[in-house]
């Protein structure tokens, strides 16, 4: 019996983070701010040291949640956005998701950002439209596509037709901006 | 010595179109020069029909109002083409899908762009064919995000000295064909419900028609007439919604049992599903002079996944006949009731007269989505025949004696289930790339697909102005292994002519002329002119990019004979490049990029327009 109890603590003791499930809201402080990332490399004037990041407590809120991916995983189909930048987001109307090139920048807080504002090129404002929880919810699932998200973490099956290796399978996309030659 | 060659073309050409105006202006006679120069000038006002006649210019996208894009010209013949060379270029700067037909008016050649929808004019009469102006509609960015298919525009179309044309932002604008100003900007639908506009107008008289695009996003499809003056909405037809919505009054005699009835736009449908049910108007009108009616099909209905729209979801998928000067209603067939594949119906129907059974009939030919070359009598609507040109395993056929498809038990999709093998696949045997039809033969000219899917059902959610598809597809080759096919058709004897296998889906437009000669460009870049009656290639071209633009041919104020089109792929099937998707994902445009993983490697993007003639 001892060896199983202490496998089970240890197995506890590291997936405490991805099995958790939280019933109320971060406060809003708790969560990470938009205005702490950028999207462009230039900065006026002498360059500055780069902007602190994120406590990462509160970038692991969802990230290192299976819990909060999976959501996130059904959350994108519910809110449309399979149909614009396909099932396993390899794209359509909307750009891939699931390649290495970030138009808007890869970090949770610019995804945030372009799910709540939109961008001016075709990404709706889903501002009021989702709660706050489930965009993050989201942010972690995309961020998944990419392989950016711990493996263990990331889904590793899908309820629908397969149009793609599973999450948990897919290898790191290390993130780079999308070199855009139109729109200005 | 030739009549022709007494003159400068043109200068005949031009003193044949002041002929009706000099009439009507009591005798005044222009000199052959100010002829030559003020085509298109506000003095002369030739009729648009009497325009359409000649063969020099190309004066809507469709060539003329019965969509034939058959052009006498034969001075390219199937004898000489071999020699064709390339004669000028011009970038129009943008990479996204080039699916627009020029258009030549005179001296001036006109190209619309994709967004942000410019409208350029090319002057013809000096070497090189510079730019006289440009002119730019500034549609909102935002609308690039509710395209479903690529950010394209299909043309323009020419009256009485004004281009009109549609922007991505659901906007008709015209324009001063002279100096490039804008006449007048009518809004027409909402970006924010997933509204866009796509389509190539076509002016009847007064009223320029136009239709919404955006089936997969819950629109509801209508169609319009403007007023060409003002811009004024004379009046607007539902796709779908009570019958004082759609324009069906007193006048409206559908052939078939299953249109005739009362407010089948909304009974056919489960309670306020019409209301986003789909039926956009994103393709080809056509007009017969003789009956006085306009023809235009309705396109799928909203969402794809059948289950969740029970009924026949009239009036989608069906093409209507109505009153260009009131919009009324005066027949309507649905080509596929209760659509369980995304096949839309909104390709061309081509006015023709044929001879079927002996008897000579007033036609409309339409090869459609769904693997058939329909034709029906053009004042009743009634199918007089269904003949299979591409690899169907959706549907048995036609059944004459109702008018309705016969759908294969246990290929429906539907929630929580995979159909697999699917033909043909979503973009059916042939899309709204538009077919020629040269009437002296009666040989049809159609760019085909020849793809299949598999389908996945599942819940598609209404959030205005997202998409609304509810259907997992991955799509693939059809049988043989080529995605597409360029596809000669004897339409009176119902029979394939030849066809030439293409590696990609053919989705460029056709052009024949009285010279034998047909042109299309491939995906993978080769503008390609075969023999008409054979099939033959004669003579091809690699362009810089995939071509899925729509050929002309006219007359230059030299008096040649030049043949144009736009490279620069994009579009539903190209999408892939142009929109630089990922071929790791099978459903990458709503499935479509799945069959087009290679794609990347056999073109890359960006818009040219290309003119040929003969040394």
């Amino acid at each position: 019996m001892k060896p199983r109890i202490l496998l089970g603590t240890l197995v506890l003791l590291t997936a405490c983070e991805r099995e958790q499930r939280r019933f109320q809201e971060l406060p809003a402080a708790a969560r990470p701010a938009a205005r702490d990332v950028q999207v462009s490399e230039l900065q006026p004037g002498p360059v500055a040291a780069p902007p602190s990041e994120p406590a990462p407590a509160t970038r692991a809120a969802s990230e290192d949640n299976a819990y909060d991916v999976s959501e996130g995983k059904r959350l994108y189909v519910w809110f449309n956005c399979a149909g614009c930048h396909a099932a396993g987001g390899g794209g359509g109307m909307g750009p891939p998701l699931l390649d290495a090139k970030w138009r808007y920048g890869s970090e949770p807080e610019n995804i945030y950002a372009t799910i709540v504002e939109g961008r001016p090129n075709g990404m709706p404002s889903f501002r009021g439209k989702i709660p706050d929880t489930q965009v993050w919810q989201l942010v972690a699932y995309v961020r998944s596509m990419s392989g950016l998200l711990k493996k263990d973490v990331a889904p590793g099956r899908s309820d629908t037709l397969n149009t793609r290796p599973s999450e948990s399978s897919k290898a790191r996309e290390t993130p780079r901006p999308e070199e855009v030659e139109q729109p200005r | 010595m030739s009549y022709r060659s007494r003159l400068p073309p043109l200068v005949l050409a031009g003193l044949f179109l002041l002929t009706p105006g000099c009439k009507k202006e009591g005798g005044a006679h222009p000199s052959s020069a100010q002829a030559s120069s003020n085509l298109p000038a506000g003095t002369t006002k030739p009729d648009a029909s009497k325009l359409a006649e000649d063969d020099g210019q190309w004066l809507t996208a469709s060539k003329d109002a019965a969509n034939t894009r058959y052009s006498r010209l034969k001075d390219i013949h199937a004898g000489n083409v071999k020699d064709l060379k390339l004669a000028w270029t011009w970038s129009t700067g943008l990479v996204r899908g080039h699916e627009a037909a020029p258009l030549v008016v005179g001296g001036t050649m006109y190209v619309v762009t994709p967004y942000p929808n410019r409208l350029v004019a090319l002057d013809l009469t000096k070497e090189g064919a510079p730019v006289k102006w440009t002119y730019e509609p500034a549609p909102s960015p935002s609308a690039q995000g509710v395209a479903c298919c690529d950010v394209v525009n299909r043309g323009a179309a020419y009256a009485d000295g004004r281009l009109f044309y549609n922007t991505l932002d659901a906007h008709t604008v015209a324009v001063d064909a002279q100096t490039g100003k804008e006449l007048w900007k009518t809004k027409l639908g909402d970006i924010n419900k997933g509204e866009t506009m796509t389509m190539a107008p076509l002016v009847v008289r007064d009223r320029v028609i136009v239709g919404n695009s955006g089936g997969e996003m819950g629109v509801r499809g209508w169609a319009a007439g403007l007023d060409t003056k003002t811009g004024a909405i004379a009046w607007r037809a539902m796709s779908t919604g009570p019958d004082a919505d759609v324009l069906i009054g007193p006048h409206f005699k559908p052939f078939y049992a299953s249109d005739q009835g009362k407010d089948l736009g909304v009974r056919t449908w489960p309670p306020d599903q019409w209301k986003i049910g789909g039926g956009s108007v994103w393709g080809w009108v056509s007009y017969d002079a003789a009956l006085d009616l306009v023809f235009y099909g309705t396109g799928n209905p909203g969402p794809w996944n059948p289950d969740q729209r029970p009924g026949d979801n009239k009036w989608t998928c069906g093409i209507f006949a109505r009153r260009p000067s009131t919009g009324e209603a005066v027949w309507f067939y649905q080509w596929s009731p209760h659509d369980l594949y995304d096949h839309d119906g909104i390709n061309e129907s081509i006015v023709a007269d044929l001879t079927v059974d002996g008897k000579p009939r007033q036609v409309l030919i339409h090869p459609g989505r769904t693997g058939y070359v329909y034709v029906l009598d053009r004042a009743t609507g009634q199918v007089l025949s269904a003949t299979p040109f591409g690899h169907i395993t959706t549907s048995t056929g036609v059944d004459l004696k109702t008018g309705r498809l016969q759908p294969v038990p246990g290929m429906e999709t539907g929630f929580d289930k995979t159909i697999r093998g699917i033909c043909p696949a979503a973009p059916g045997s042939k899309d709204w790339s538009p077919s020629a039809f040269n009437p002296e033969t009666g040989m049809l000219y159609i760019p085909g697909n020849n793809l299949c899917e598999d389908a996945q059902g599942y819940e598609a959610n209404y959030i205005a102005g997202t998409p609304y598809v509810g259907m997992n597809t991955k799509m693939y080759a059809g049988p043989g292994g080529n995605r597409g096919e360029f596809i000669g058709w004897d339409v009176a004897a119902g029979k394939k002519v030849f066809g030439i296998p293409e590696k990609f889906p053919v989705w460029s437009g056709v052009v024949v002329t009285a010279g034998d000669v047909a042109f299309y460009g491939t995906m993978d870049g080769w503008f390609k002119a075969v023999h008409a009656r054979t099939g033959q290639e004669l003579w091809k071209f690699k362009v810089g990019s995939g071509i899925i633009g729509q050929p002309i041919t006219f007359r230059g104020p030299d008096g040649k004979q030049y043949v144009s089109v736009l490279s620069g792929v994009g579009g539903w099937a190209g999408a892939i490049v142009s929109g630089e998707l990922d071929p790791r994902d099978d459903n990458i445009a709503l499935g479509f990029g799945g069959a087009m993983k290679d794609l990347p490697q056999n073109t890359t993007r960006g818009g040219m327009l290309y003119t040929f003639a003969l040394p």
